[in-house]
């Protein structure tokens, strides 16, 4: 039987959204008060989705302690009190969480190998958050 | 198509301990969840039906039936019971948030004729839960 397991986790980070490929004015239209060149903060919650069969042995689609060490090495230590902007993830593409979002899925997608990877989401307040699941749909 | 979902909450304890592994086995595999005198959870589960919305009452589902339904084969069999002890799917199945997702399914399936079951979502904490379709 398939099924779906949801972890979350929090970290907290800065940054700032600006585009090198447009105008100071373009920017500022752009992305407001998240312009701001000297960067601003948000305490991030991450729910990463693993999915299969579940193990008749254990019970389980995954072992908690696997996923939780796997995020904790590769996302949170990576991401936790940093500036964004700073980091070589981000020195191409705008440190948005729509990018965060997919960059945490690539890094859980390419190297977490004890379970499928089904989405990622990312909260950046509480009033806004961010799904991607590669090529595939968001399940409802 | 439109999609309902309701909310209940139960508490139990439980521990995860499967007779085949070695101590050492239970030990390394489940760690302080195979404390054979149980630890406990308040579980948060999410019912979620689907269905055309019936014209006459503007329901998908009359949520009295759904939730007397949900009290009767979930909340009333589990709600501060020792799941390994006294629920009879975890007799012979370690009641990890998977498992009981997949129980709660099961219960709640064959009793649904109002709605079309869609998803089962328990939380074991605010931080942990599981989806499970009814795929097999």
């Amino acid at each position: 039987m398939k099924a779906y397991l949801t972890r979350r986790y929090m970290f907290s980070a800065s940054h700032r959204l600006h585009s090198p490929g447009m105008s100071a004015e373009e920017n500022k239209a752009v992305y407001g008060k998240c312009n701001n060149p000297h960067g601003h903060g948000h305490n991030y919650a991450v729910e990463v989705t693993v999915a299969g069969q579940v193990d008749p042995a254990t019970g389980m689609v995954c072992n908690l302690v696997d996923l939780d060490g796997f995020v904790r090495k590769k996302i949170l230590q990576r991401f936790d009190h940093e500036n964004l902007n700073t980091l070589a993830e981000f020195q191409k593409t705008v440190p948005t969480t729509e990018n965060l979002c997919k960059e945490i899925y690539d890094i859980l997608h390419r190297d977490f190998h004890h379970a499928a990877v089904d989405q990622v989401r990312v909260e950046e307040t509480m009033l806004n958050s961010f799904a991607y699941a590669g090529d595939r749909e968001i399940r409802r | 198509m439109v999609y309902l979902t309701r909310k209940a909450e139960f508490s139990a304890s439980h521990y995860y301990h499967n007779p085949e592994f070695t101590p050492e086995e239970n030990q390394r595999v489940f760690g302080k969840c195979n404390n054979p005198h149980g630890h406990g959870h308040n579980y948060m589960l999410e019912v979620t039906v689907r269905g055309k919305v019936d014209q006459r009452s503007g329901f998908v589902v009359d949520l009295k039936q759904l939730k007397e339904i949900m009290n009767r084969e979930v909340i009333d069999a589990m709600d501060h019971r020792f799941l390994n002890k006294e629920v009879a799917e975890f007799k012979d199945r370690i009641p990890t948030t998977e498992n009981l997702a997949i129980a709660i399914w099961d219960r709640l399936r064959p009793k649904l004729n109002v709605a079309e079951l869609h998803r089962v979502r328990v939380y074991e904490t605010p931080g942990l839960f599981v989806d499970y379709y009814g795929e097999p």
